[in-house]
């Protein structure tokens, strides 16, 4: 940090110039390892240069040295707060190249267990959002949510985390019923008792409000030219959700709204997540009373490996168990890019095949990227607090933003 | 092709193809449409008039993400690729371009603030450069790294790698050295897909006929077998045919040396597996001797340090 004082050369007074501090990387409102440079004005913000990759782990590299199925679970340790979202652009990805067609109770579970991961990023979102400007009670009654959310996917995945439940051609294991039951119990009772409440706390709070709204307003056409998506663009006024204008798996079979902002500040980012939970638990009640039975992945054993029962009795089941396993399945040369609407925002995978069993080239498309980018024009002019919410209100996770 | 797979499904694009053909004109320098994606290659001197017409009329309004890969066998090594989104449309839109080290892209900084960031991440990681970008910094990698690493060139463990150094007490950089060697599995079947025959597996190739027993063999062929060790000594014993092909004929690796039956004048008699030895000379516990016998020990290590680095 540098502050020089100077003479001013009219009146004698000093005046402070232009003084530059360091924002992170160890600052709990970083929401990571974000490190920024900001030029200051007194308090005022007048340049913000963020310092990303500070978690960069090469994993588009390491992708292209492993099997498709292998490099899947790279992707659940890229947005660790929304795993299973991750998951769902690449396994899209490669059923697109494999042109493979996946059961309908695989693709209600993938959307059911999507939507779960909504929530349960947003839990952390809007509990942090809240904590950075100031309240800690929300955050702890959030988390409560969100310990129940990785309780439901230790259950179905057997990991709370790094599910890599999803896969090419449908999900990994079907889930119990009663888990199903559990899950539907659970968005009738507990889920909209402590969020509401929590919610309660903080939507109309007057502190809240003064920290919030008219923070960093981006113009609809400063969102498209940024290149926003998700909860950012939406906030801006613009109903743009993918899983509405570009549905994959069943989405097309949901009935859900799309919130929009009105003012494109912190506030309405911060609330457009806040409805996006309720039409989430719609969208699982949907899939809980619409699910059908049947298999939850595809019967192509070229590409999915063989049940254990399955291989026990048939010896074309083993050796495609065991082919699959080490050389895993070949995916048609080509190159694709599909976008799914992660918690965060559009989450891409460009995905060029060269026919191999391991992806030539993944480019993983962060939601974060576009966003962070925009943190300089978005602050400028806002005090140095500001900052905090305006990157809470962003929602930038640093696994998926380094890569 | 009938469409099977559940990713997302945007407006149909019947049409497109042929549209942004005429519209971009000799712009282009191929288009195609394949996986449902329709990817347009653009000539490089010209790729910002492109985005613009792509952006202005024909409204793709958003950059999601600009890609770099890396073709190492082409003249042109490296692509960019522009990923871009109409919102209006519902429709998306790969288009690219290609270019080697020292060729610079035009910037699309221009046209979208946003592709700062990603001309520079492909920048860091492929040394792709950009002409006129305002702030072409490295922005991934770690203050001060060299290189790009997502060359296929670049190895994958790297070059250095860093610690905290408790006698220096900071963090130091290091010539990455592997407990184990980096395994990679090569699990491609010789049968589909690699380009290259496995020692002994050619067997997959059909057997050539077999040769027209000799007249006495049958007699004595089922005697000889009850005392005869099963053994492969010889290629007849192992039950491979000729040579599949072309390839499975080749040496196992072209460099490698042909096996003669003569040794050459003067070489030692073959050993189990390792060298022979020298006999050890006696120990004389002279100065000179000593400091020659150290000497051979320090000017290998460094050679093995110059050679990794």
């Amino acid at each position: 940090m540098s502050l020089s004082l100077e003479q001013s050369p009219t009146t004698g007074d000093e005046v402070i110039s232009n003084y530059t501090i360091n924002f992170g990387p160890q600052h709990p409102a970083a929401h990571g390892v974000l490190r920024m440079v900001m030029e200051l004005d007194g308090e005022i913000i007048e340049r913000i240069d963020p310092h990303v990759g500070l978690l960069h782990r090469g994993t588009e590299k390491l992708i292209e040295h492993k099997t498709y199925l292998q490099a899947l679970p790279y992707f659940d340790r890229l947005d660790y707060c929304s795993p299973l979202a991750m998951e769902h652009s690449y396994v899209l990805a490669i059923e697109k190249l494999l042109n493979i067609e996946v059961p309908l109770r695989a693709q209600y579970l993938r959307v059911l267990f999507a939507e779960l991961t909504r929530i349960c990023n947003h839990m952390l979102n809007l509990g942090s959002h809240v904590m950075d400007v100031g309240a800690m009670t929300p955050n702890l009654w959030l988390f409560e949510i969100r310990e129940d959310c990785l309780n439901f996917f230790e259950r179905a995945s057997g990991a709370r985390m790094h599910a890599a439940w999803f896969r090419p051609g449908g999900v990994h294991q079907d889930v119990p019923l009663k888990l199903l039951t559990d899950i539907a119990d659970w968005l009738d009772t507990r889920l909209p008792q402590l969020f509401e409440d929590a919610m309660s706390l903080v939507v109309d709070n007057r502190i809240f409000k003064q920290r919030n709204v008219d923070i960093a307003v981006v113009s609809r056409d400063d969102a498209i030219a940024w290149g926003f998506s998700g909860p950012m663009i939406r906030a801006a006024g613009i109903p743009w959700d993918l899983r509405k204008s570009q549905p994959y798996d069943v989405y097309d079979r949901m009935d859900f709204e799309i919130p929009v902002g009105t003012r494109s500040d912190c506030y309405d980012r911060f609330m457009v997540r806040v409805e996006e939970v309720r039409q989430s638990a719609r969208i699982m009640k949907q899939c809980l009373a619409e699910m059908p039975e049947g298999p939850v992945s595809s019967s192509d054993r070229k590409v999915v490996p063989p049940k254990r029962g399955e291989m026990k009795q048939s010896m074309e089941a083993l050796i495609h168990h065991f082919k699959l396993y080490t050389e895993g399945f070949h995916v048609p040369a080509g190159e694709v890019y599909v976008a799914t609407e992660s918690p965060k925002g559009e989450f891409g995978v460009y995905l060029v095949s060269d026919g191999s069993n391991k992806p030539y080239r993944c480019k993983i498309r962060p939601t974060a990227f576009s966003h962070l980018q925009a943190m300089d024009f978005m602050s400028k002019g806002h005090m140095l607090p500001d900052a905090t919410a305006i990157l809470g209100a962003i929602d930038v996770v640093f696994g998926e933003c380094d890569r | 092709m009938t469409v099977l797979h559940s990713a997302p499904r945007y407006a149909p694009f019947d049409g497109v193809l042929e549209t942004l053909s005429a519209a971009l004109g000799d712009m282009i320098v191929s288009a195609r449409e394949q996986h449902g994606e329709i990817v347009i290659h653009v000539v490089r001197e010209r790729i910002v008039e492109a985005l613009r017409a792509l952006r202005d009329t024909h409204e793709y309004q958003q950059l999601m993400d600009i890609a770099g890969a890396d073709y190492p066998s082409r003249p042109e090594r490296f692509e960019v690729v522009y990923c871009l989104l109409s919102l209006t449309k519902n429709h998306r839109l790969i288009v690219k371009v290609a270019t080697d080290e020292a060729t610079p892209v035009p910037t699309a900084t221009v046209l979208w603030p946003n592709a700062g960031w990603y001309e520079r991440e492909v920048y860091d990681m492929y040394g792709v450069l950009f002409a006129g970008h305002p702030d072409l910094r490295r922005i991934l990698t770690d203050y001060g790294f060299q290189g790009h690493p997502f060359r296929k060139d670049f190895p994958l463990t790297g070059y250095v790698e860093l610690r905290y150094s408790e006698e220096d007490k900071r963090v130091v950089y290091e010539k990455v050295e592997l407990a184990q060697d980096l395994r990679q599995f090569d699990f491609m079947s010789p049968w589909e897909g690699a380009d290259y025959v496995l020692p002994g597996d050619e067997k997959g190739a059909p057997v050539p006929p077999a040769p027209a027993p000799v007249a006495t063999a049958p007699d004595t062929k089922g005697e000889a077998k009850a005392d005869v060790p099963k053994t492969t000594d010889k290629p007849a014993d192992t039950g491979a045919g000729e040579k599949a092909n072309a390839e499975a004929a080749k040496p196992v690796s072209p460099g490698a040396p042909v096996a003669t039956a003569t040794p050459e004048p003067g070489a030692p008699d073959p050993t189990e597996d390792r060298p022979a030895r020298k006999p050890r000379a006696k120990k004389e516990p002279t100065v000179p001797a000593e400091g020659e016998a150290e000497k051979p020990k320090r000017t290998r290590k460094k050679k093995t340090e110059g050679e990794g680095a």
